[in-house]
Order: C-alpha cells, then sequence, then structure tokens
C-alpha cells in the first residue's frame, strides 16, 4: 500500500475535468455529416438544374412577340450554318401558311398536339399527360389490389413455411431491371393481349399499365405487409377472442387499421409507376394521341424524355420543354413521396398511440 | 357448490418440447369465480388459454387430454372453434381496445354476428356498457376514440365488448395488473357482479386479489396443478406445505 503512493504516475489517473480531443472521434463525425449533407445538396442541385434548363420557355415569349426573328437566333443559337438555313425556310414556310409567325412555344404547351420536330412545332402536353394518367391507372388498378390482397394472405392466412417463400419472391420481383419487364411485355403481353382482345395496335396503354403494374406490386406489396404486420397482435388476439373467423379478424380489424400505411404504399408505388420509363417506352406505342380508349397508343411523360432527349438540339425550345417535363415529372414525384412520408406515415403512428 | 361448468381430464401441453401443462384434471363450477394463481412461468395463463384454444395461433404447440364444457370436449375435431370463443369470452392483460370509438368497439362483436339494425345495436351496447360500469362514465362520448380513454376505463370497454356476444364463460388473464388500485378495485367490484350470470376464470398474480375475488382457487407450479379448493380453504388451511409456502411468501 505504502509503496509509492506519491510516485505513481499521474497520468494512470483519469481525469475528467477537462475535455479531451479525440481526432477520430472528431474525423468520423465530420465525415459521416458531411456524406449525409451532400446527398441532400446534390438533390437539390438537381432539381436546380431541371428547373434551370426548363426556365427559359416562359422568358421566350416576350422576345417572340417582339421578333419572331430573334426566336430563330436565340433556340437554334449553337446549330451549325446548315440547319440556319433550313430554320430560316421554315419560317418562311410558316409564314405562307398563314400561321402566325409568334406561334409562341408557350402558348402551345396546352394545346392537343405534340408534335416537336415539326415545321411549325407544338408541344402540346396535353396527350402527354393524358397517356400518363391512361397508364398509371391501368397498372394501379391492375397493381394495388393484386399486391393488397397477397400481403393480406400472407400477413395473415398462410402458414410461416409459405409465407417465408412467397415473400422473398415477390420482393425478388423488385430487383428485376425494368428493362426486362419492359422486354417481356413487348414480346409476350402484348401478343398475349391482342390475341385476347383483338384490338388494332399491339403496343398500348393497356400492355404498358400491366408491365408498370408488374413493376409496382412488389412495392406496394412489401409496404403494405409491413403496415399489416404492424398492427397490435393484441387487436388480431381480441377479435379472435371475441369469435370473429380469421376473415372477419383481417378485413374487419386488421385491415381498417393498417388504412394508412396501405395508403402509404399505394402512393409510393404511384410514384414508381408515374416515373417509370424504360417499360412505357417499349409498351406503349409511344404515339401520343388524344383517346380515351385503353386500347389504344400512348406516349407517357418520362417516356417523351427517354425517347426524345438524346435527339434535341441543345438549348432549343424542344429541350427546354422536355426538362419542362422532367421538372413536372420531378413535381409530382416529390408530391407524392412527401405525402406518403409525411401524411400517411404520422397518421399510423396517431393511430396506436392513445391521446389523453 | 354450483353445477360443473368446464371439467379438465389429463390436459397436458408442450411448446415444442418443453412441456408446459403436466396433465392438469380440475372441475370448474358454473357462475362462480375461479381464480388460478402461481409465480410467472407456471403454466397458469397458458392453461387459460386451453379453454377458448387461444393457443391454436401458436405454432409448435400439441395438446393433450380433454376439455370439457358443457360436457362436449372443445378439442374433438368437429368443434367450431369461432362459435366456441363466442361461448367462451377472454380479458387480456393489456387492455386492447381496437382504434375505433366507443360504440364502434362494443358493436364490433354483434356486428359480426350479422347484427346491422341500428335500434338493436343501440340496445346491446347501452346494456353491455351498463354491465360492465362504465355506462355513466362513456355514455357522453360513445363516438370518441376508445384509446382516449383512461387504462382502467379501456380495461372495462374491453369488458364490455365482449359481454356484448353473450358469452357464458369469460376467461380473464391478469385483467387487472397494469392498472392503479382504484381501477383495480372497480374491475373487482365488477367481476363480483358478473359472477351472478357468468362463470368467470381469472389468472391473477396478486394473492389478495383472489382472496378477495374468487369463490375457488387453484395454484399451479412449474406445469402442475397442486392444489384447488374453496378460496378461504386454500389461504387460511392448505393441504399442502408448497400452497402454505406460497400464499405466505415463502417461494415464488
Amino acid at each position: 500500500m505504502a509503496r509509492g503512493t506519491g510516485k505513481v504516475a499521474k497520468s494512470d489517473i483519469v481525469t475528467f475535468n477537462k475535455k479531451k480531443f479525440r481526432f477520430s472521434d472528431w474525423f468520423a463525425e465530420k465525415v459521416i455529416k458531411s456524406v449525409a449533407f451532400l446527398s441532400i445538396a446534390i438533390v437539390i442541385l438537381i432539381f436546380v438544374f431541371v428547373f434551370r434548363e426548363a426556365f427559359p420557355i416562359f422568358r421566350m415569349d416576350k422576345k417572340v412577340a417582339a421578333s419572331s426573328e430573334l426566336m430563330v437566333q436565340e433556340s437554334y443559337g449553337g446549330s451549325d450554318s446548315g440547319s440556319t438555313e433550313k430554320v430560316a425556310d421554315n419560317q418562311v414556310g410558316n409564314s405562307n401558311k398563314t400561321q402566325t409567325p409568334g406561334d409562341s412555344p408557350s402558348s402551345t404547351l396546352l394545346s392537343k398536339t405534340w408534335m416537336p420536330v415539326s415545321d411549325n412545332p407544338r408541344y402540346g402536353m396535353l396527350p402527354l399527360f393524358l397517356g400518363t394518367l391512361k397508364v398509371t391507372l391501368i397498372a394501379l388498378l391492375f397493381a394495388a389490389p393484386l399486391s393488397i390482397l397477397a400481403a393480406i394472405y400472407t400477413s395473415m392466412f398462410a402458414k410461416p413455411r409459405i409465407r417465408e417463400v412467397i415473400k422473398p419472391v415477390i420482393e425478388l420481383l423488385a430487383g428485376f431491371p425494368s428493362v426486362v419487364i419492359g422486354f417481356f411485355a413487348l414480346m409476350v403481353l402484348a401478343s398475349v393481349f391482342q390475341n385476347i382482345f383483338g384490338y388494332a395496335s399491339r403496343l398500348n396503354s393497356f400492355v404498358g399499365g400491366i408491365a408498370m403494374g408488374l413493376a409496382a406490386i412488389p412495392i406496394i406489396y412489401t409496404l403494405t405487409e409491413d403496415a399489416l404486420t404492424a398492427v397490435p397482435k393484441t387487436f388480431t388476439e381480441a377479435s379472435l377472442g371475441l369469435g370473429a373467423s380469421r376473415r372477419q379478424t383481417a378485413f374487419y380489424v386488421v385491415l381498417p387499421a393498417a388504412v394508412p400505411g396501405i395508403f402509404a404504399a399505394v402512393v409510393l408505388g404511384l410514384g414508381r409507376i408515374f416515373g417509370e420509363t424504360m417499360i412505357a417506352l417499349m409498351a406503349t406505342g409511344n404515339a401520343a394521341m388524344i383517346s380515351m380508349n385503353p386500347f389504344d397508343s400512348v406516349r407517357t411523360l418520362s417516356a417523351t424524355i427517354g425517347a426524345e432527349m438524346a435527339e434535341v438540339v441543345f438549348g432549343d425550345t424542344h429541350y427546354n420543354v422536355l426538362f419542362l417535363i422532367g421538372s413536372l415529372l420531378f413535381i409530382f414525384t416529390f408530391a407524392l413521396n412527401a405525402l406518403a412520408e409525411f401524411y400517411f406515415k404520422n397518421m399510423v403512428i396517431r393511430k396506436y398511440q392513445s391521446k389523453k | 357448490m354450483n353445477e360443473i361448468k368446464v371439467k379438465v381430464k389429463d390436459l397436458s401441453l408442450w411448446y415444442g418440447t418443453n412441456h408446459a401443462l403436466k396433465s392438469i384434471s380440475m372441475d370448474i363450477p358454473e357462475k362462480m369465480v375461479t381464480a388460478f394463481i402461481g409465480p410467472s412461468g407456471c403454466g397458469k395463463s397458458t392453461f387459460l388459454r386451453t379453454l377458448n384454444r387461444m393457443n391454436d395461433l401458436i405454432d409448435n404447440v400439441t395438446i393433450d387430454g380433454e376439455v370439457c364444457i358443457d360436457n362436449i370436449n372443445i378439442y374433438d375435431k368437429d368443434i367450431d372453434v369461432v362459435n366456441l370463443r363466442k361461448k367462451v369470452g377472454m380479458i387480456f392483460q393489456k387492455s386492447n381496445p381496437f382504434a375505433k370509438s366507443v360504440y364502434d368497439n362494443i358493436a364490433f362483436g354483434p356486428r359480426i354476428n350479422g347484427i346491422s339494425q341500428k335500434s338493436i345495436l343501440d340496445e346491446i351496447v347501452e346494456r353491455s356498457l351498463k354491465q360492465a360500469a362504465i355506462w355513466d362514465e362513456v355514455k357522453d362520448r360513445l363516438f370518441n376514440s376508445a384509446l382516449s380513454l383512461s387504462g382502467g376505463q379501456q380495461q372495462r370497454i374491453c369488458i364490455a365488448r365482449s359481454l356484448a356476444v353473450n358469452p357464458e364463460i369469460i376467461l380473464m388473464d391478469e385483467p387487472a395488473s397494469a392498472l392503479d388500485p382504484i381501477s383495480t378495485a372497480k374491475i373487482e367490484e365488477l367481476i363480483h357482479e358478473l359472477k351472478k350470470e357468468y362463470t368467470i376464470i381469472i389468472v391473477t398474480h396478486n394473492m389478495q386479489q383472489a382472496a378477495r375475488t374468487s369463490d375457488l382457487t387453484a395454484l399451479f407450479y412449474m406445469g402442475d396443478l397442486i392444489e384447488m379448493n374453496r378460496t378461504e380453504v386454500i389461504f387460511s388451511n392448505p393441504a399442502k406445505k408448497q400452497t402454505e409456502d406460497y400464499i405466505s411468501g415463502r417461494f415464488g
């Protein structure tokens, strides 16, 4: 005991009266923090870029009104002399057809024709909107009931062993590249449906919708399954204890309790369908026309970008319009995801907590 | 002693290979309160759940033996479990009202039985809530969420909900263990009232509660039924040393 009481090295004693700087901790924290903020920054920058490229469309109008020739200069500014000549020819052609030369791009945005590369380009997005709406609706009507019922089955009726097989298999479908689903729709589904329904155009919104539904099923299924299993077991017990059958318990107790979560699942699935490009490109026929018939070809917003962006002249009105479509898609999917994330998820949380 | 309502013969239960109930036999009389006591994990809750086949929900359970309710073995192949559970209601340890209004909670049972006429439902709701001694507290907020009520009120809502399907037997799995003394007293009073019409079987950790509320008490230990007798006898003059040790707090 007495040995070296005074001599024990001071450094052995743990002192805590002074903050110690630990470099590795500090460094790790900063790295993690900056990575997190970087990803947010990237998203915001993409957002800004897309909007910036879409914006000139609205500014251009004023100049067009002032001088139509200026518009030609503006929009084809970067192109070679050959195309400038061609544009000049177009301009003459337009005047000959007594079309007002100042048919400004943004005034055609709401027209009924999408003809971006004609002599008198028209950027009517109505057929694109209608097409997207049609395909989305068909996809949703196909995918939502299927995946919700499948989720009900695996979460409430299936034996654990069957559940362990079905769940991962459906979730595996999420890993399918959409080009594969698109190819399948193009080669197989289109022919099969044509034989069954006997419609004229082989690729149409129905085929595309079903294929996109296939892509959305895993998302809706997984999230619905989670929502259903998150319903407290005590609800199930209470219901069964009252003499309700399994079916009654599933549909009258568990399902209503999971409704907000299921809504979130459907909305996220909707977002996926909405932005799906490759399947739309391959299976919908890509004809921008206004028609209510589900068996007519359609062109969706995202497929339009996918198909035309590679061939568009940089800085052209057409280019700007495509970015406008891009920003609209961005806003829609962003809104849908935000709705699912903030509104429905809060509803779930509020539902299970007793409020005093 | 009243007539025998539930007759259990050589009931054994395994969770996988774990022998949780070992050849239990007992008679439970009608319109009386029977309490099961014993230390945690002794099998009393498991045994309670065999009486309306709630253990069916758990995988990997093997059951052997007979449970006869009104002389019908509920483990027969032909038994309709759904209707059995209408006859044998259950109250759980943690009150579990649905995330619906008070009214919809009580009306749930009648509705799944196909009653949709509003006047009949109103009547059932009012009668059940009165029977569960909570009508006065909730009559002005029947359409508020049941989850907005206090824990004790929620538990009485659950009791009212099970009464609404006209059970004959009510199983209670530690119904007051999560409640404060005042709410507990209310539940105990309620049990006293209910035994006039229903056969009540209650699992409890609280020996005073068993002594206060029950007519008969059964002590479980390690999956065995140690002793079952009239409550006064169990608490004043038990036949077995083990029982005496347990109720005097020397083990368990």
